[in-house]
């Protein structure tokens, strides 16, 4: 069926069946960096934003649900710069292998916009549903922790360096 | 995994959805927040020739108190019930089990009551329900009906829900100030099925006796159980350590686990029995009662 999926502000026409999965069809539309991980709806790694806040993960869903609610994946986040949250995943090593950065990058976006000061135990806690095979969690989470700041950061102000 | 094809239909009313279940009866699935759905689908555990996905349908994200029941509607998310400040503080129980259910991504698009109706032996929501004794309203073509969540839950992955229905709202007591309540979970991982859980809820009467209560576990039988004999022992009676454990053991006795990885019978029928233990004394320390 023809289907029309809004990805990173840009509307796509494609032919799905109604059993194509959303991780699917994003990265049939060329969009590789969403990620399929275990396949079992348990890793995280294929998670994208719907209507711009809303974690799901993509190999949970069908692409024909996801019409009428714009998707953000990690080739999304960037504007001319990095977003904080991909500057901070650089700036603090919060990556290994990189498989489940945008995962996590896209969950912790999705953290920030509800809870802009989160402590160690709520970065933790939200990110507990992507997993990180390298285990680098103390990095992810001290990542999180730049992002938050400099969110919070009023628009245009200069950073130390 | 790609699951089995499916004719896909995205009714706009409840009325039209029904319609559709009545139509193709059994072949027929409701398409909720699909998490235990789409997953059982990419294992071929569930090939469903219909899917009819709700999550179009106005009017069913309702989260409200009306005449001392609060009405979830069939399209509420975890998180609805999660991120709800007012729910937190006021219905222990609920608040509790919100925070662990799968894991934290599952939670934004899985649904209160298509857990219930999916009725996984190892679900959250149905040990949750029957501790706060809740109710299903089902809707058909000849109209609405209530149930009891005791009879609704039939046997593992079964329902009373009947060809041509649809369940549209779970319905949870309103909990006065003297009611509390707890959740109890082991699991091995955040996502991970539990490997055995309890749910209770009570209410205290003014003269510190137990007037109401309701023990609900999961993971241990081929459904969620009630532990009457449990209930029974505590109804009417002031709480004491010897009486919380008389009825935590009646939630062994009844337990019927499969030895899986995550535990042997003995242990999880074991388990059974300390978290019932631990939710009772949880729920009793919230309202002010040291035992």
């Amino acid at each position: 069926m023809q289907i029309t999926l809004n990805i990173n502000g840009q509307d796509k026409k494609m032919d799905v069946e109604p059993r194509t999965l959303l991780a699917h069809a994003i990265r049939d539309a060329g969009l590789t960096g969403t990620h399929i991980g275990c396949d079992s709806s348990s890793c995280g790694v294929c998670t994208v934003l719907l209507d711009g806040n809303i974690p799901v993960k993509s190999c949970t869903m069908f692409a024909v649900s996801a019409e009428g609610h714009p998707i953000t994946t990690v080739e999304g986040l960037a504007g001319s710069n990095l977003h904080p949250i991909q500057q901070a995943f650089h700036d603090q090593h919060g990556l290994q292998c990189g498989y489940c950065t945008p995962g996590m990058m896209l969950s912790s976006v999705a953290l920030l916009e509800r809870n802009p000061n989160p402590s160690e135990d709520e970065i933790r806690f939200a990110l507990s549903g992507n997993l990180c095979r390298c285990t680098g969690y103390q990095n992810i989470v001290k990542a999180v922790q730049q992002a938050a700041q400099a969110m919070n950061q009023p628009a245009g102000a200069a950073a130390d360096d | 995994m790609i699951p089995g094809a499916f004719d896909y239909h995205r009714p706009s009313s409840v009325e039209e959805a029904v319609a559709l279940m009545g139509q193709y009866g059994l072949e027929a699935r409701i398409l909720a927040g699909g998490q235990s759905l789409i997953p059982a689908m990419r294992y071929r555990l569930a090939q469903p020739a219909v899917l009819v996905d709700i999550n179009k349908l106005p009017n069913l994200a309702y989260l409200s108190e009306e005449n001392g029941m609060l009405r979830v509607g069939a399209l509420v998310r975890d998180t609805d019930v999660e991120f709800h400040q007012d729910i937190q503080s006021r219905y222990h129980l609920i608040a509790d089990v919100s925070q662990v259910v799968a894991d934290p991504i599952v939670r934004y698009r899985g649904t209160v009551v298509g857990s219930l109706c999916h009725n996984d032996p190892s679900g959250d929501w149905a040990a949750t329900a029957i501790a706060a004794r809740a109710q299903m309203v089902i809707r058909g073509q000849g109209g609405e009906r209530t149930e009891a969540i005791d009879d609704f839950i039939v046997d593992s992955f079964t329902t009373s829900i009947q060809e041509g229905e649809m369940a549209v709202e779970a319905r949870f007591p309103v909990p006065n100030t003297r009611t509390s309540g707890a959740y109890e979970k082991i699991e091995r991982k955040v996502g991970d099925y539990a490997t055995a859980a309890a749910a209770v809820q009570l209410e205290l009467a003014q003269d510190g006796t137990i007037k109401e209560i309701g023990i609900g576990v999961t993971a241990v039988a081929l459904k969620a159980l009630r532990v009457a004999e449990g209930e029974k022992l505590l109804r009417g009676q002031k709480p004491t350590r010897d009486l919380i454990r008389a009825a935590a053991e009646e939630a062994a006795k009844i337990a019927d686990p499969n030895p899986d990885a995550r535990g042997s019978k003995e242990y999880k029928k074991d388990m059974a029995r300390v978290l019932v233990g631990r939710g009772l004394v949880k729920a009793l320390g919230r309202l002010g009662v040291k035992i």
